[in-house]
């Protein structure tokens, strides 16, 4: 393909822009230090809290996976929370009262929650019942043969 | 015995209605543009407390404190954030009201950055607070840029918007949050 290039560039400056504008609730890039931990028994603590935690931005990740921002910025909350001496169940509440229960993987069970957690279960009674119903049916018994049928099957066989 | 049949028919059928139901449910709300947006725990609660620094006034900081008495909007961009610049004329005629302060929060930026963006688009707040570390944006529960918040004369918030703010959410939800809290026209 023969493109001269000042339309190759308009067209990637027009790329560009709709690229630009189709990004509405943004985030900054910036690189982040990694987090030093003093031991192994800390790093282990740290990845198991996160890898529990979503990110709020790119909500199909956890906490530990996302290169958002927004992510570095909240591994970094937790691991300061962690050398303040906070608990694992302090950090997950601070963070609630900050950004919803959405941030827990594992929502608490409570009245809102409670479709979410026993739902499945429901559905798998429910879908239990009805296969028990279902199987208990017997085969349907065919009534004999009538005589009308039994002359028409004569009357084929030529006897 | 039949009676148990068509009960447990109409069991599967219902199951299956109820799916196919959530389904659509959820079929139609994937266009919605708030789908992802998650409500803020804060509304109701008091404003997180904070000290800023300003971004016209370097060595000044504003504490939380000072605002209190009037309501005001906090307004979170970055010179990095597209979506701050389609909401830019709609938070600039609204500042012009004069209704209400519009405080800027300017996050995760830099410094040259923020400023020039504010000389070739305008300035419309009333006080643009720094946050270049994202610490305290945390405290406020921000995950993006841009997003509102509305936080009334005794320092609770009252209402958020994640995304740029549009005519359609200026009407539909901004406008009635003010008159809700008794901002004067």
């Amino acid at each position: 393909m023969n493109v001269r290039p000042a339309l190759l560039r308009r067209l990637l400056a027009a790329l560009l822009f709709a690229l630009a504008i189709g990004v509405v609730h943004a985030q900054a890039v910036r690189d982040a230090t990694p987090l030093e931990f003093r031991d192994e028994a800390e790093a282990r603590r740290f990845h198991d809290l996160v890898a529990e935690l979503r990110c709020v931005m790119c909500q199909n990740q956890s906490l530990a996976d996302s290169n958002a921002q927004i992510a570095h910025d909240l591994r970094r909350e937790v691991f300061e929370l962690m050398r303040e001496g906070r608990s694992d169940a302090e950090i997950r509440d601070y963070l609630v009262d900050r950004y919803g229960e959405f941030v827990l993987y594992r929502p608490p069970f409570s009245a809102r929650n409670a479709l979410l957690w026993v739902g499945p279960f429901v559905l798998l009674v429910v879908g239990a019942l009805a296969w028990w119903r279902l199987g208990r049916r017997r085969p349907m018994e065919r009534p004999p043969p009538g005589d009308a049928t039994l002359e028409k099957v004569d009357e084929l066989l030529g006897r | 015995m039949a009676g148990n049949r068509h009960l447990a028919s109409a069991v599967i059928a219902a199951v299956f209605l109820g799916l196919v139901g959530l389904l659509l449910y959820g079929v139609l709300v994937s266009d919605r543009s708030d789908r992802d947006v998650l409500p803020s725990p804060l509304i109701g609660k008091p404003a997180p407390e904070f000290s800023l620094p300003v971004l016209h006034e370097p060595g000044r900081l504003v504490d939380s404190r000072e605002l209190l008495g009037q309501p005001y909007l906090l307004n979170v961009w970055g010179s990095w954030c597209p979506g701050c610049r389609v909401e830019h004329p709609v938070i600039t005629r609204l500042a012009e009201t004069k209704r209400i302060r519009v405080v800027g929060y300017n996050w995760k930026d830099e410094h040259a950055d923020a400023m020039r963006w504010l000389e070739q688009f305008g300035n419309p707040y009333w006080l643009v607070l720094v946050d270049y570390d994202g610490r305290k944006a945390i405290d406020w529960g921000i995950y993006g840029a841009p997003e509102t918040f509305l936080v009334d004369a005794q320092g609770i918030v009252r209402w958020k918007h994640v995304g740029p703010i549009d005519e359609a959410v200026l009407e539909r939800d901004l406008l009635p949050a003010l008159d809700a809290i008794g901002v004067p026209r």
